[in-house]
């Protein structure tokens, strides 16, 4: 999924300090589930399962995908459900932003200095007024390291 | 509904398909004459059903079919190009195909109708005479180019009751001609095949049976709140839904469900077709093939009784010479039987042939290492046939060809064991032989038992559920106990390994912890084991669903489900977690494994202890196959070392003082320890002083002893030293390992 070269838009989403974009269309829907039940010994990504009506869905949590420091116990975190390959897939985020409209001349790469491990989850960066989004590479983001490793 | 009446309504079924496209595919071949895939596509039908059609004997359809396949092959190389009047025949000839159907349909049998006409027109276009179009009536002279073909007469036959009917074939011979069957009437009152079923998508009917399953659900939680003090209005309406969906879910269960009959109807051909290949003459009988089952378990299981059959025919049933000298009839019987049990489905396999080889299967797990020599002499038939599920057995080809059994019957447990079933086998030599598959009704909705661990709930399906115990505190019959820092429970006086849950989970090293919580025993892969639960909560009926991708490869979870109360809770996987604690390899690996490796670990044996020259000697009593008291004067010597006959073998003797450099005591009569060696299926006998005792111990050996000994320990108050009997036979065998492979 590369950054297209239209103008589209920008679903974001914050995480600690960061702000993080993903298109729009592949967002399901957002939700707030209380229920989120734990699977031991799965990688330490996958939050756990969802109810979503009727459907099990698999939570995974984006701070730990993304290396951020682990969610704060008091803040409850915000179901983005989207859709991947896999079927849908839950992203769990600090708080729910704006959607933007993504000016593909306000896109620029990555930086090299992003840490090299995260770089091909990212595919590229909005710059903003005030700050810079980072767009992400929803299908990359929910196949965990092992696998991304082999492909 | 008889088989045959069966089959032949799948093959109207799938030909007023067929036809239907067909039609369409005309229209869009007339606009297009060049589209060749469509050309194939149509050719292909067409062919389809002429080979079905002289599977069942309709003999005008074939023909049809047939002149028209040549047409459509003619048109799909090119060779001919299609035009208008070249369509019109064709469609006539769908048409009278589907008229045909429908007499078949009605009475059963082939209508009779007059096909030659279209098959002559047919018949000169592939000749390229385009002269006769079908605007007009078809020249009547190809009698002599057809012998077969219809009088000279007859014009083409219309088809009146059909819409497709276009204008241009309205000729004037067209009511004379017509043919017998008036089927208007008919057709009005009842009602096509076609329109009274309808093909769905498997994926349509998965999402159906997932929103029932949720409404369930909710039908529960509104009667848990019904119980509230409601007013009686709302009370009788709760009750109404509650029945409805009760209704509704047994009634979308039933819309899976197929007649295991629909898998079989392959088996006939099949088994004759084998059959013949091995020279061999089976009659093949089937019953219960009404009975139904869900469709994915239906898929499920095609391929292990495919393969069941397949070993039947090359291994069980003998040649008709082998059988006529067996006193049996040449033609050998398989008999595939299904019914319904205790809310299982069991299917049988049985032949009538020679059964199982119980000496070869004990000899092939001899020198596969499966068992010891003593272990194969103790085990019974039971016991015995229980090995060809086991995963060496599959290569064994020499075995397999003469036992009749065991290409990949390890492959079919798995199976059936996946889709939460049994299998098993009873066999009688030279009686036949039968296998029992017993497979739940349904995957979709599983009885399952709710237990709680470090506060998440987890559901166990109840297929593989033995026992539950209440454990007890402090020391009773109801507490665990410690072997070697495993926990373990006595049940029915025999030591069940125990896992903790939470420590599979590995949510702590749970250690002493496991106190006064609740046992769940379970069965998994002919072995049972205790799992350690903090409560058991309930039985519930759940619904299973996969596991996403992120969460394969956890061999413990068997998938997810949704509980009562909305929560989503795990399914545990009994066989995932039997082999996460090393117990579902089978029970007799397990133990010469665990002999071999006795020097290295700890582990609770019996041990044979005896007594030489002073010295106290054990050695495992798995080893030990007999024990003997030999008179000296049955000694006797070979190639320089001392032998005994013993089973018509000549048994080379160690005596053992003479190998520990110890003086033995001489006696008339010499206690010997016939033991087999570990490489190779010959015995050896240890000559002792004397047999002291059978000791159950805990090996910790020290390992400082000399070589052929494996290490010492403390039994009873005394050293004693464990004999390793693998270098005991390599210091004393070699020089009489001739003699002592002579048979007498």
């Amino acid at each position: 999924m590369s950054a297209s070269q239209a103008t589209r838009q920008i679903y974001t989403f914050y995480l600690d300090r960061h702000i993080f974009g993903v298109p729009v269309t592949c967002v399901q829907e957002i939700l707030r589930l209380q229920m989120l039940t734990r699977v031991p010994r799965s990688a330490s990504v996958v939050a756990g399962l969802v109810n979503l009506r009727g459907h099990i869905v698999t939570a995974l949590d984006v701070r730990a995908r993304l290396h951020l420091p682990p969610r704060p116990e008091q803040l409850c975190p915000m179901n983005v459900v989207v859709h991947t390959s896999a079927g849908p897939v839950s992203l769990l985020v600090d708080r729910t932003g704006d959607v933007l409209d993504c000016d593909p001349a306000q896109c620029e790469p990555v930086p090299d200095t992003v840490d090299a491990g995260l770089r091909p989850l990212f595919t590229g960066v909005l710059k903003l007024p005030d700050r810079l989004v980072l767009l992400v590479d929803v299908e990359r983001v929910v196949t965990l390291p092992e696998r991304v490793g082999a492909t | 509904m008889t088989q045959e009446q069966e089959l032949v309504r799948e093959f109207l079924l799938e030909s007023y398909e067929n036809l239907e496209r067909l039609d369409q595919d005309f229209l869009v071949l007339e606009q297009n004459p060049q589209d060749r895939q469509r050309l194939q596509s149509i050719f292909r039908t067409i062919h389809t059903l002429k080979g079905t059609c002289g599977f069942f004997g309709f003999s005008r359809l074939e023909r049809l079919a047939h002149a028209g396949e040549n047409l459509l092959g003619r048109l799909r190389d090119g060779e001919l190009d299609l035009t208008p009047d070249m369509a019109q025949t064709l469609l006539h000839m769908v048409d009278r195909i589907r008229r045909l159907l429908a007499g078949i349909e009605r009475s059963g049998t082939e209508p009779d109708e007059d096909v030659e006409p279209i098959v002559a027109e047919l018949h000169r276009w592939v000749a390229g005479q385009p002269c006769a179009t079908a605007r007009e009536a078809p020249a009547p002279s190809t009698a002599d180019e057809h012998p077969q073909s219809a009088p000279a007469s007859r014009t083409v036959p219309d088809v009146p009751g059909t819409e497709q009917q276009s204008p241009p074939t309205q000729e004037p011979g067209d009511t004379q001609a017509l043919p017998v069957l008036e089927d208007k009437p008919v057709a009005e009152t009842v009602p096509s095949l076609a329109d009274s079923t309808l093909r769905v998508d498997v994926a349509v009917l998965d999402k159906l049976m997932n929103l029932v399953g949720e409404l369930v659900l909710t039908r529960n939680r509104i009667l848990q709140c019904s119980n509230a003090g409601l007013d009686d209005t709302l009370v009788a309406a709760i009750q109404r839904l509650d029945l409805v969906t009760t209704e509704l879910q047994e009634n979308v269960m039933k819309l899976r469900m197929q007649p295991i009959g629909n898998l079989w109807n392959k088996f006939p051909r099949m088994v004759r077709d084998r059959a013949y290949a091995c020279g061999k003459k089976v009659h093949l009988v089937m019953e219960g093939a009404d009975t139904e089952l869900d469709k994915t378990l239906i898929e499920a299981v095609r391929d292990p009784l495919t393969h069941i059959l397949r070993n039947a025919i090359d291994h069980g049933i003998e040649s008709p010479a082998d059988r006529r000298q067996a006193g049996k009839p040449e033609e050998g019987t398989i008999v595939l039987r299904a019914y319904h049990e205790g809310g299982q489905v069991t299917i049988e396999v049985s032949d009538d042939g020679r059964g199982l080889d119980w000496e070869r299967i004990r000899a092939k797990a001899l020198a596969a290492g499966l068992v010891t020599a003593e272990q194969a002499a103790r085990m019974s038939t039971r016991d015995l046939s229980q090995l060809v599920f086991l995963p060496g057995f599959s290569t064994a080809q020499q075995v397999t060809r003469l036992s009749g059994r065991g290409v990949g019957m390890d492959v079919v447990r798995t199976c059936i064991e996946r889709i939460g079933g049994l299998v098993d086998i009873y066999s009688e030599s030279g009686r036949g032989t039968t296998l029992t598959l017993k497979i739940p009704l349904t995957l979709a909705i599983v009885p399952a038992l709710i237990v709680e661990c470090a506060g998440d709930r987890y559901a166990i399906p109840q297929a593989s559920l033995l026992k539950l115990v209440k454990l007890a505190e402090g020391h009773s019959d109801k507490c665990l106990e410690w072997v070697h820092g495993a926990p373990a429970f006595r049940l029915h006086g025999r030591l069940l390994p125990v896992v903790c849950l939470q420590r599979l989970l590995g949510l702590s090293a749970c250690a002493d912890a496991c106190t006064a919580r609740s046992l769940v025993v379970l069965h998994a892969d002919e072995r049972s084991f205790g799992l350690i639960v903090d409560k058991i909560c309930d039985t519930e009926d759940i619904v299973v669903k996969p596991l996403s991708r992120h969460l394969k490869g956890i061999p413990i979870y068997a998938g997810a489900t949704i509980l009562g109360d909305g929560t989503v809770a795990l399914i545990l996987d009994v066989m995932g977690m039997a082999q996460e604690v090393h117990l579902a390899g089978s029970e007799y690996r397990e133990e010469t494994r665990t002999h071999q490796a006795l020097a290295e670990r700890g582990h609770w044996v019996t041990l044979l202890v005896v007594e030489c020259g002073g010295q106290r000697l054990a050695l495992p009593l798995a080893q030990v196959y007999r024990l003997e008291e030999v008179p000296a004067s049955r000694l006797e010597r070979a190639s320089g070392s001392e032998v005994l006959q013993y089973r018509d073998r000549i048994m080379p003797l160690v005596r053992l003082g003479t190998l520990l450099g110890v003086p033995q005591t001489l006696s008339q009569r010499l206690p010997v320890v016939v033991c087999r060696q570990p490489e190779g299926d010959d015995f050896v006998g240890l000559i002792v002083d004397r047999i002291v005792d059978f000791v159950e111990t805990e090996l910790h050996p020290d390992l400082t002893a000399g070589r052929p000994s494996a290490g010492a320990l403390v039994l009873a108050g005394r050293v004693t030293e464990l004999l390793d009997l693998g270098a005991v036979c390599a210091h004393a065998v070699p020089r009489s390992a001739a003699a002592g492979k002579g048979a007498l």
